[in-house]
């Protein structure tokens, strides 16, 4: 009993120290809270796959009503901004080069005549490749207004097959659905290793670490002393992003909050595992930020954060099995926006605890063992 | 003593020295030449064969409670997608289940009275799909949506169908600049952005920072050599490794993922330097205001690389995003830097882009580095 009280008195000496470490520095103090708002709310609002504004140009050589019931059309979907009419298909190069319009559409001069004589009237549409994704999406939407516009035809019979897609959990396919969710432990994990990383090495760089090991305290109580406010504070980013998502985007949180709070403990200890381990091999602040930055890159990368892991090749999806921010946002996710418990998500506190087991012990040990 | 009664004769000696000095402080800790170069191989194979916002192999549970000739076509229409892959079961509850397990990413529902609606002529089919990567699902809920099409339009061939489609307006596409229409066209020519921001802000910030929070700045203005010619050495072995970088890029791009370069190699050349000084000044700048690491390498994070990735359009167009995003996208030169380089890899030479960016690149440089040093010289004082 009374060695548990010591114990829990060195830790509460260790944690107290550390924290006025991190915390004593007026602009340290900023950079911990600042930066999760500020960015939970630019990419909130900046990391988005959803078109809203597709500016096009159009070369309308049949100058037809069809032509112009067609572009109506296209005007009235709000995404699609007209920004040109081109007098010739010569012209089109130079639109889509500078960069002014993502499509331009092309009506040749027989579209009517095609139509009325009951032939496919073919209408061309010109995408700018240099972003891919946003051309496929865009000519997706050109595709369904063309579908609903042959549907309103007059002597045309509905295709007698509708297919009604349903997407659970997001139901308008908001890219900023998902992205929150995994900023949640995107964004704090970042700054929570990059904190543990420098806790060693920056006793180690100000020759303070040599004293902290001969003092009466046990590697164990440093390593947890040095593992807790850490910890905390990436908990404590967590909980911030956690709002921004859930009253400023007002994005629905449909599972509970204490099986999200369970997680990101389990992601965040591993987190912070990873981040000692770095502090301990480094020789000073400046390795430790670097290493941290190495491993940090690949990390959010490979996440699934922004581009989802299954589009992955098979044997990097196998590689992003040692990554626990995979695993965090699959959490957080799932959590989040469907509502899973902790029996629909233990499976993804074993990465969590692998690493944790893995890299604790490690750091620990690397504190003595990197002296001799 | 000659160099102290003549403090600008000995210029290019003192650069020389202090090029020196850098060039040995740079190769003498193994870490910046992780991040110098072991960094960027790591980050192109990543974005070369890792990353992709192509969906080339989904997983379909088709329900089938019909069992009638046309339900078993649009299931082998499914399965004959090149980017699909089926999965039959019976019941709606069974595909649900599996939908929960996250082992598929859509569902397709026949439902039993499938083929009567369809010769009624008001058959409806249900896709459900996950909506945790909403990109994915958009992709997903496109071929499905294709294969059923495409079915119905070799039904009507068949005339087992009414021919609906005759007379009817057909959308031709064409992608240019990205005929393989797949991702890794923009994103690889996009990582050149990063890796000179990472090499530039990042690395510098951190090392100069150091400089300053250690006073070994301080040590070297009290010697002879002037403030900017301790910028012009800081830059120099540091505007090596940048473009260093750029190179190990161009060959990733062209001998590993075949992304093709059309434009003019040497607007490359000079827009990758105007944008490796305007990332310097940034890197030098944050330096001086923090002259604490912990502090520059947050900030440099933060501010610059984080933004170069997610608002520059490098994955995510900016044309998406809300008007306030937009402009603060627009005053990154990073985004400028962006666009250049995508254009000059799958455009080719456009010369008002090219000029334009370039000029708003230069401009940064020349106002950013400039600040740079007035910030230095105030510390001598």
């Amino acid at each position: 009993m009374a060695s548990l009280l010591a114990f829990l008195r060195h830790l509460g000496n260790l944690c107290q120290k550390e924290f006025l470490a991190i915390l004593k520095d007026p602009a340290s103090r900023v950079i911990l809270v600042v930066p999760p708002l500020l960015q939970s709310l630019l990419f909130g609002y900046g990391a988005t796959f959803d078109l809203t504004n597709v500016p096009y140009a159009v070369v309308d050589q049949s100058r037809s009503q069809e032509s112009t019931e067609l572009l109506a059309r296209l005007d009235g979907t709000g995404v699609f901004h007209r920004v040109a009419t081109l007098q010739s298909s010569s012209q089109i190069a130079s639109v889509i080069d500078s960069g002014d319009a993502l499509l331009v559409v092309h009506f040749a001069s027989n579209f009517a005549d095609q139509l009325a004589a009951g032939l496919p009237a073919p209408l061309q549409v010109i995408l700018d490749g240099r972003n891919s994704t946003t051309a496929g999406t865009a000519a997706g939407q050109i595709r369904a207004v063309v579908a609903a516009f042959n549907a309103s035809q007059a002597g045309l019979a509905a295709p007698p097959v509708k297919v009604i897609p349903r997407t659970w959990f997001n139901p308008n396919q908001e890219t900023r659905w998902s992205i929150l969710p995994g900023l949640i432990a995107g964004l704090s994990m970042m700054q929570t290793m990059m904190l543990a990383a420098l806790s060693v090495a920056r006793e180690r760089e100000q020759g303070t670490f040599d004293q902290l090991l001969v003092t009466p305290y046990t590697p164990l109580e440093i390593m947890i002393g040095k593992a807790l406010p850490s910890i905390a504070i990436g908990l404590l980013q967590s909980a911030l992003i956690l709002l921004v998502s859930l009253f400023w985007f007002q994005i629905p949180m449909a599972g509970h909050v204490l099986t999200l709070a369970v997680g990101l403990l389990g992601f965040t200890i591993a987190v912070v595992g990873i981040g000692l381990s770095v502090s301990a091999v480094s020789a000073n602040m400046q390795q430790a930020m670097l290493y941290t930055f190495v491993l940090l890159m690949p990390l959010v990368l490979l996440s699934g954060l922004a581009t989802p892991v299954k589009n992955m090749p098979q044997a990097m999806q196998i590689a992003t099995y040692a990554n626990p921010l995979r695993f965090a946002i699959d959490l957080v996710r799932r959590v989040y926006l469907e509502g899973a418990g902790l029996q629909a998500v233990w499976t993804d506190f074993i990465p969590f605890a692998c690493i944790a087991a893995l890299t604790l012990p490690l750091a620990a040990w690397l504190f003595r063992h990197r002296l001799a | 003593m000659i160099a102290s009664s003549r403090p600008h004769g000995g210029f290019w000696r003192r650069l020389w020295s202090l090029t020196r000095k850098e060039f040995r402080q740079l190769l003498r800790d193994r870490s910046n030449l992780l991040i110098g170069i072991g960094l960027p191989i790591v980050l192109i194979l990543i974005f070369g064969y890792g990353l992709s916002l192509d969906v080339n192999d989904a997983d379909v549970v088709v329900v089938m409670e019909d069992s009638s000739p046309p339900a078993y076509e649009i299931q082998s229409a499914l399965e004959h997608s090149p980017f699909i892959t089926t999965r039959t079961v019976r019941s709606l509850q069974e595909g649900r289940r599996i939908m929960n397990a996250q082992q598929a990413d859509a569902l397709l529902y026949i439902p039993g009275d499938f083929a009567r609606r369809l010769a009624a002529g008001d058959a409806q089919l249900q896709a459900l799909l996950q909506g945790g990567d909403p990109s994915r699902a958009l992709a997903v809920q496109a071929y499905v949506e294709g294969a059923v099409a495409t079915w119905l339009q070799k039904r009507q061939a068949r005339g087992a169908a009414p021919a609906a489609q005759a007379g009817s307006v057909v959308v031709v596409d064409r992608l240019w600049f990205n005929a393989a229409n797949d991702s890794t066209w923009y994103l690889v020519p996009g990582l050149i952005v990063l890796i000179m921001t990472l090499i530039g802000t990042f690395l510098t910030a951190l090392v100069m920072a150091r400089e300053w929070e250690r006073g070994t700045l301080e040590a070297l203005f009290v010697t002879p050599v002037r403030p900017v010619e301790i910028l012009i050495a800081k830059i120099i072995p540091y505007f090596g490794v940048g473009l260093l970088g750029l190179a190990l890029c161009l060959l990733a791009a062209r001998l590993l993922f075949d992304v093709p370069i059309h434009g003019s190699m040497f607007a490359l050349l000079v827009g990758s330097m105007l944008y490796m000084f305007v990332a310097l000044g940034i890197g030098l700048l944050i330096s001086a205001f923090t002259k604490n690491q912990f502090l520059a390498s947050q900030i440099a994070i933060l501010a610059s690389f984080l933004p170069a990735m997610m608002l520059s359009g490098f994955v995510f167009d900016l044309r998406n995003v809300p008007a306030a995003v937009n402009i603060i996208g627009h005053l990154l030169p990073a985004t400028y830097f962006m666009e250049l380089v995508k254009s000059l890899f799958l455009a080719g030479n456009y010369w008002p882009l090219i000029i334009k960016d370039c000029a708003i690149l230069a401009g940064y440089a020349v106002v950013l580095l400039g600040l740079a040093r007035i910030l230095t010289r105030k510390k001598l004082d």
